[in-house]
């Protein structure tokens, strides 16, 4: 990609979508009580943060810092990445012995340390 | 023309956000999940960051939604709660913090609002495989090491919760 195929997006458009999944996220993970809908939910988010860190660093690509700064943010978001996808197996193992446990995989009946 | 692509994509993760949170059956929600995370990245490489694009569609699209996918397919999930079945309050509470953070960051974001962001010449090749991969290996060297032993510790852990009862 040549830089003058790269019509400016205002870095604001993306931070906005940033906003707007992680709100979508937070719903999905308040009012879901299903929980492969719950982790999914929780996938919206990290994307979100994900987002909000290629927006600044797309903006300190402008030349407005170094171009380490640049870096630093997309080496983030590939850090987020690999932690997701830890997240994302214990997770699963996780809801899979809660399966085996209560046949369901509702997290209202994840209830033994209710008082 | 990029404006209308990155337009194009921001709606369609939207869309497709909704989809994966509200309809009931968790396949749906996978499925829109994977069209979501396409999106953004038509949106990593619209902001110039090609690597992250490409990590963005084969590790998230490819190896942790078929994950997803497995497990509801393993589990046989069927029957599942309507969206915001739980306690009145509860989806109240919830609907309010949700816009309460919405409406935070779109705060924040407005404040910001007057600088346009861009890609001037000459650090435009900075989202490629190159420099990132340089930089892994040398500045992120420890953090890089931290990952892979993280990524083992969650194989190890994943492994022994699976494995079941007879240890």
């Amino acid at each position: 990609m040549t830089p003058a195929e790269l019509v400016p997006v205002p870095y604001t458009w993306v931070l906005a979508l940033s906003a707007v999944l992680f709100a979508i996220g937070v719903v999905g993970v308040l009012l879901r009580r299903n929980g492969i809908a719950i982790f999914l939910s929780l996938e919206i988010m990290l994307n979100s943060a994900n987002l909000a860190f290629a927006a600044f660093a797309y903006r300190f690509a402008a030349g407005h810092a170094t171009a380490g700064a640049a870096l630093d943010g997309q080496i983030f978001i590939f850090f987020v990445i690999a932690v997701a996808a830890a997240e994302a197996a214990v997770g699963l193992a996780l809801f899979i012995v809660f399966h085996r446990l209560k046949d369901s995989i509702d997290v209202d009946r994840a209830n033994i340390l209710r008082w | 023309m990029v404006t209308y692509v990155f337009l194009a994509a921001a709606a369609l993760a939207v869309i497709f956000a909704v989809l994966t949170v509200v309809p009931r059956d968790p396949m749906i929600n996978v499925l829109s999940l994977v069209v979501l995370f396409f999106s953004m990245a038509a949106i990593f490489a619209i902001l110039g960051m090609d690597f992250l694009a490409a990590i963005q569609v084969i590790v998230y699209s490819g190896a942790i939604l078929v994950l997803f996918l497995f497990v509801i397919m393993l589990l046989n999930i069927r029957e599942v709660e309507a969206f915001g079945s739980g306690r009145r309050w509860q989806a109240l509470v919830g609907t309010l913090v949700a816009a309460g953070i919405g409406a935070m960051i779109l705060v924040i974001a407005g404040l910001l609002l007057p600088e346009q962001g861009s890609v001037l010449p000459g650090v435009a090749d900075i989202g490629t495989a190159v420099p990132i991969g340089k930089a892994l290996v040398s500045t992120h060297l420890f953090a890089f090491e931290f990952i892979t032993l993280l990524l083992v510790a969650s194989i190890v852990g994943a492994v022994y919760l699976g494995k079941g009862e007879d240890r």
